[in-house]
């Protein structure tokens, strides 16, 4: 299951700086550790994240071995406009998940 | 008088060092147990500390705010499943219990409780999987599986800041004194009990860690050497191979009746689901 959380203002006024917190569920199996059988674990981590506001990327990361299992990535951006903003995660073995979350902006 | 103004000095010293050993007044008693937390704290206040007490600011920061819970994600996804019609009954939980915010608000704290119809003790989980059989006629989760302990989370969240209340049914009682016989019984390669440490030595340190009263206020947890969300089973059978004893299998009847040992042993302490724990 697939599960994120995004903690953000629903409003806020043009030029505040606004906090974005994203959580969500993710193995970030390093692709070093063995399991109880011995062999190898495959790798499974969260390869990019990036968070799109009105067709600009106002944020973006690159996510490797050594970042811990369900991450949660905290930044902030200035609530130009009334949009959407979109956080995209990818990552191994297809991994994508998507999620939107709109601002009113007064 | 020379000896005179010695001895008074050596008097103050020792009023002094009292003073330190009782800890600065407003100073959090830091999971501080044994005898000396019990002096530190008022005459008749409870001793009892969660764990949370003696994590490092920056966890107990982590645990208090949603956003950075992760445990937040199981209780989420402990809801979608909630919902969910599932088994040859169609049924979902909500069919019959309605809505979870008001309708299993306490169900946790009253955990382990008897079960009328397996005449046993049953945790939360044992009971979620009791009813998936029974009213929605699906297959069990199984003990440790994500989707019980999402499930679990999300009912126990639905309690979170309440005491932890067991039962006073009478058919609990021989569930738990053999519980406390076994937090009591030495067991292992180490032969050491559970009381050793998390009694008597309580709030001292296991290597780096602060050794805590082991008391379930947060279960099921989140904790940071998992990587992810377990019941308190698996930490009970964590300790059990840290002493090098085999450790029961999960929904053994013993590790239920520890659980109820240790739920009446926590009694009126506040649930906190999810915990962080490190």
């Amino acid at each position: 299951m697939a599960r994120a959380l995004i903690t953000m203002p629903a409003t806020a006024k043009k030029g505040e700086v606004i906090e974005i917190r994203t959580l969500i569920a993710h193995p970030m199996e390093t692709g070093y550790r063995r399991g109880d059988e011995g062999s190898v674990l495959p790798r499974n981590l969260i390869r990019r994240f990036s968070c799109v506001y009105d067709g600009e990327t106002v944020f973006s990361a690159e996510l490797f071995a050594a970042v811990a299992a369900n991450p949660l990535i905290s930044f902030s951006t200035v609530a130009a406009a009334s949009g959407t903003l979109t956080f995209s995660w990818d990552g191994d073995n297809g991994f994508a998940q998507t999620e939107r979350v709109a601002i009113t902006v007064t | 008088m020379k000896r005179l103004a010695a001895g008074a000095f050596g008097a103050l010293v020792v009023v002094a060092l009292a003073w330190a050993a009782e800890g600065a007044p407003g100073t959090p008693a830091s999971g501080v147990v044994g005898e000396a937390g019990r002096s530190a704290s008022a005459p008749g206040a409870d001793p009892r500390r969660s764990g949370f007490d003696s994590m490092t600011a920056e966890l107990r920061a982590m645990q208090q705010d949603d956003a950075s819970n992760p445990g937040m994600l199981w209780v989420k996804d402990g809801e979608a499943l909630w919902n969910r019609v599932d088994g040859a009954a169609a049924k979902a939980c909500a069919s019959c219990h309605g809505d979870a915010t008001s309708a299993m608000r306490g169900v946790a704290a009253r955990y382990p409780a008897f079960d009328s119809v397996a005449s046993r003790p049953f945790t939360l989980g044992q009971r979620i999987d009791a009813c998936r059989v029974r009213h929605q006629q699906a297959a069990p989760y199984g003990a440790e599986s994500e989707a019980r302990l999402a499930l679990e989370a999300y009912v126990a969240f639905q309690s979170r800041g309440q005491p932890i209340a067991p039962q006073s049914d009478p058919r609990l009682a021989p569930a738990r004194a053999s519980g406390e016989q076994l937090y009591r019984q030495r067991i292992g390669q180490l032969d050491l009990a559970c009381v050793q440490c998390h009694d008597e030595r309580a709030g001292q340190r296991l290597a780096g860690s602060t050794i805590p009263q082991a008391h379930p206020t947060g279960y099921p947890i989140y904790r940071l050497e998992w990587q992810g969300v377990g019941s308190l089973q698996r930490r009970l059978r964590g300790c059990m191979s840290g002493v090098r004893a085999e450790p029961y299998p999960y929904d053994a009847q013993e590790l239920v009746e520890i659980e109820a040992y240790l739920a009446q042993r926590a009694a009126g302490l506040k649930i906190e689901t999810p915990a962080v724990r490190p």
